[in-house]
């Protein structure tokens, strides 16, 4: 994360008053290219005013993402954050994910309209989502597999692809506690918690949380590191935590 | 001969043949019968085994009726409308005769206007005015009394007038009823049948089948006849048993449900063509039926002129192809109940079983556990805007919380410091508590409250941990400590 984001040291589209008071869509919104993205990430903060897009895929399609510690649920605020909630979601969970990291807790979550899968294994678990994958009902389908599981290999998750790009359900697989082997995936995430910004009120508790997230291979998108959070339906670069104070005080000023 | 146990030792049940010719009559002492005979060998009855057997047969009777009752040791069926799928009445008789006789049995069969005459004439020979006054299904003790005043056939007490036969016998047990039911001049219902039967395609093969594929092959020529039925009576399946009846009299069924009713002929075949293959020919099927026993009115369907799928019919398909795969337990839907405890009241419902696309509205329990004067205050201008309620809940829920080991400042304290799962946190932040109380309408006396914190560790990971019980409360020894959750 140092490469990126050192010396940074402005919250990223942090004018809070500044911002649209209807918030258009993030789609919808001016993008700013991926490399000049990375070169101002690297270089300077980012002017107050602008927007900072997610690198999100051209069309809906197999996503990776890997908790970067199984006990580390932060990834799951990242993910809901990127889901609509319109349509029910579908969530299959290996049981030995479940037993790792428990089971989600829908009154935690954005939406209620979700169904949620037990599988025994990753067999069943892929099976399972390549049926959400092709039901274009949903919004989106959420599977997590513990570990690396033999039935997880490149054709599985190239048929994952290759089914939600057809019906345009977005498709996010999600591991725990597994490693970065060869994949189908159109975008591999890498989603670490970081400490969350600062409570207005009481600086003891938790604040937003925010996210080191890698994007270590993506098609059409260079790779980069930002520290991420989420707030009012988009996505704000932050400063990286050791450098946090200052950013934070020049966020209050601002 | 066949025993059970009576008030003055054993009574004869049931007798064969040879043993009757020898004198032996059911509701005899087993000493009496003994004394004309003493050759006569008893053994011990098995009612439970012997219902046990009727019920079998009852399911099994189903090859040639919808509509089977169990009616004491007997079995009555409705072949109203049947009879000429088997080539008339008495085709259908030596049929179930043949069937029976297979399987060992001596089946006395009749087939009669009303329910009553088929049990007598089943039971007893000849035509009803000869039959004995018995075959009314009347109470020993009024069977008695008829005997004695001299009417000993069903004829005697028509030709009696109905007023003073009426009068003669009020109780609960009315000859003048019993006598109507076996004339029809009263209904009796088969109980045990419902009013419409469930729509069931059969099909009976010419021979046994033991591979297999018999049970899917079976299935492709069942469903679109199942189908049309479905059709025609503007109804859509909601669970759809399949039935093998196997040459020995066994059967073997399994049945799919689906989320919402549905009579397309490719779903359907879709969702049973697992279930068909697992079904056990053992030594060989020799006949099949597919039932719709639950079904839901669906009027005539076409979703549009242009193919525009409709998302609730999508889920609900997807639904039932997950939970005919891999178990309706484990296909579920959030559905929030009136508790204060978070394992509670997320609770989860199997999807096939609630409503499709309602996904169960808002949580209702989840602000009531956190009290006002416990919520964080936003109101500054900047910073983040204020918090729902849903975001004070963790994403994630362990199934059973885990014991942690937490070092506190103070007991009654915030943590410091927890180890779990044998790897220690630090804590940087910590919000809370978050007081639960026990719900003691539900629970035991003994259950202590739970001061929730939302704790963050040093690399910013979230968890939701929480202390049981306060320091003498009287409740247990020192307050324990547990992992319940962990933010997204």
């Amino acid at each position: 994360m140092s490469r990126v984001a050192r010396g940074l040291s402005l919250v990223a589209g942090g004018a809070v008053s500044a911002r649209p008071s209807t918030p258009a869509k993030a789609g919808a919104q001016t993008r700013v290219s991926a490399p000049l993205l990375a070169l101002r990430a690297r270089t300077g903060p980012l002017p107050a005013q602008g927007h900072w897009d997610l690198p999100r895929p051209e069309c809906s399609t197999l996503s990776e993402l890997f908790a970067a510690h199984p006990r580390d649920g932060g990834w799951a605020g990242f993910l809901l954050a990127q889901v609509g909630t319109a349509k029910p979601l579908l969530w299959v969970q290996d049981r030995m994910a479940i037993r790792e990291s428990g089971r989600i807790h829908p009154p935690g979550l954005p939406s209620q309209n979700l169904i949620h899968v037990t599988a025994r294994d990753a067999k069943d678990a892929l099976w399972a989502m390549e049926e959400g994958v092709r039901c274009a009902a949903l919004s989106a389908v959420i599977g997590e597999l513990w570990g690396d599981p033999r039935a997880l290999d490149f054709t599985a998750t190239r048929r994952l692809a290759v089914a939600a790009e057809r019906s345009g359900v977005a498709c996010w697989l999600v591991r725990l506690g597994g490693t970065a082997n060869l994949s189908g995936a159109r975008m591999r995430w890498r989603i670490a918690s970081a400490p969350s910004l600062t409570h207005p009120l009481d600086p003891r508790a938790p604040g937003l949380p925010t996210w080191d997230a890698d994007l270590f291979r993506a098609r059409g998108h260079p790779p980069g590191r930002w520290s991420l959070t989420h707030e009012a339906d988009r996505f704000h670069l932050v400063a990286e935590h050791r450098d946090r104070a200052l950013g934070e005080v020049e966020r209050l000023t601002a | 001969m066949l025993t059970v146990e009576g008030t003055h030792g054993p009574i004869i049940h049931a007798v064969t043949r040879a043993a009757a010719t020898r004198g032996a009559r059911p509701g005899a002492r087993l000493t009496d019968a003994r004394a004309l005979d003493p050759a006569l060998v008893a053994l011990p009855a098995d009612p439970t085994g012997d219902a046990a057997l009727v019920a079998q047969l009852a399911i099994w009777a189903g090859r040639w009726s919808p509509l089977v009752e169990i009616d004491g040791d007997g079995l009555r069926l409705d072949v109203s409308g049947v009879a000429h799928l088997f080539g008339g009445e008495a085709a259908l008789i030596e049929d179930m005769r043949a069937r029976f006789a297979a399987l060992g049995l001596t089946a006395c069969i009749a087939i009669a206007q009303t329910p009553a005459a088929a049990w007598a004439l089943a039971r007893y020979r000849g035509d009803i005015p000869a039959l004995p006054v018995a075959a009314l299904r009347l109470d020993p003790d009024i069977v008695r009394t008829l005997e004695r005043l001299g009417l000993k056939t069903v004829g005697a007490l028509i030709d009696l007038p109905r007023l003073a036969l009426a009068r003669r016998f009020r109780g609960a047990d009315n000859v003048v009823d019993a006598l109507d039911r076996m004339l029809g001049r009263k209904d009796e219902p088969l109980t045990a049948a419902p009013n419409d039967p469930p729509p069931r395609a059969a099909l009976r093969l010419e021979e046994p089948a033991t591979h297999i594929e018999a049970a899917a092959q079976a299935l492709e020529r069942l469903i679109p006849r199942l189908v049309r039925q479905l059709e025609h009576r503007h109804l859509g399946a909601r669970r759809l048993t399949l039935t093998g009846f196997r040459v020995d009299g066994s059967v073997a069924e399994d049945s799919v449900a689906t989320a919402i009713a549905s009579r397309e002929p490719k779903h359907l075949a879709r969702l049973l063509a697992d279930k068909a293959a697992a079904l056990n020919p053992e030594f060989g099927f020799d006949a099949f039926a597919l039932t719709a026993d639950w079904t839901e009115s669906l009027g005539a369907a076409q979703d549009s002129l242009v193919e525009e799928p409709s998302g609730e019919r999508d889920i609900a398909r997807l639904v039932d192809r997950l939970s005919v795969k891999l178990g309706p337990d484990h296909v579920l839907r959030p559905q929030a109940h009136e508790s204060h405890l978070p394992e509670r009241a997320s609770g989860w419902v199997s999807a096939i079983i609630s409503s499709p696309g309602g996904g169960g509205g808002p949580p209702k329990a989840v602000e009531g556990g956190l009290s006002p004067a416990r919520r964080p205050l936003h109101h500054a201008a900047h910073g983040p805007p204020p918090r729902s309620g849903e975001d004070q809940r963790p994403s994630r829920l362990l199934d059973r919380p885990e014991a942690i080991d937490v070092i506190y400042a103070t007991p009654e304290g915030v943590p410091r410091r927890f180890i779990w799962r044998r790897a220690v946190h630090d804590i940087a932040r910590v919000e809370g508590p978050e007081r639960i109380a026990p719900e003691w309408w539900r629970q035991p006396s003994s259950a202590r409250l739970r001061d929730y914190y939302r704790v963050e560790d040093g690399a910013g990971r979230r968890y939701w941990i929480y202390r049981e019980g306060l320091i003498g409360d009287g409740r247990g020894g020192l307050p324990n400590w547990f992992m319940h959750g962990l933010f997204g």
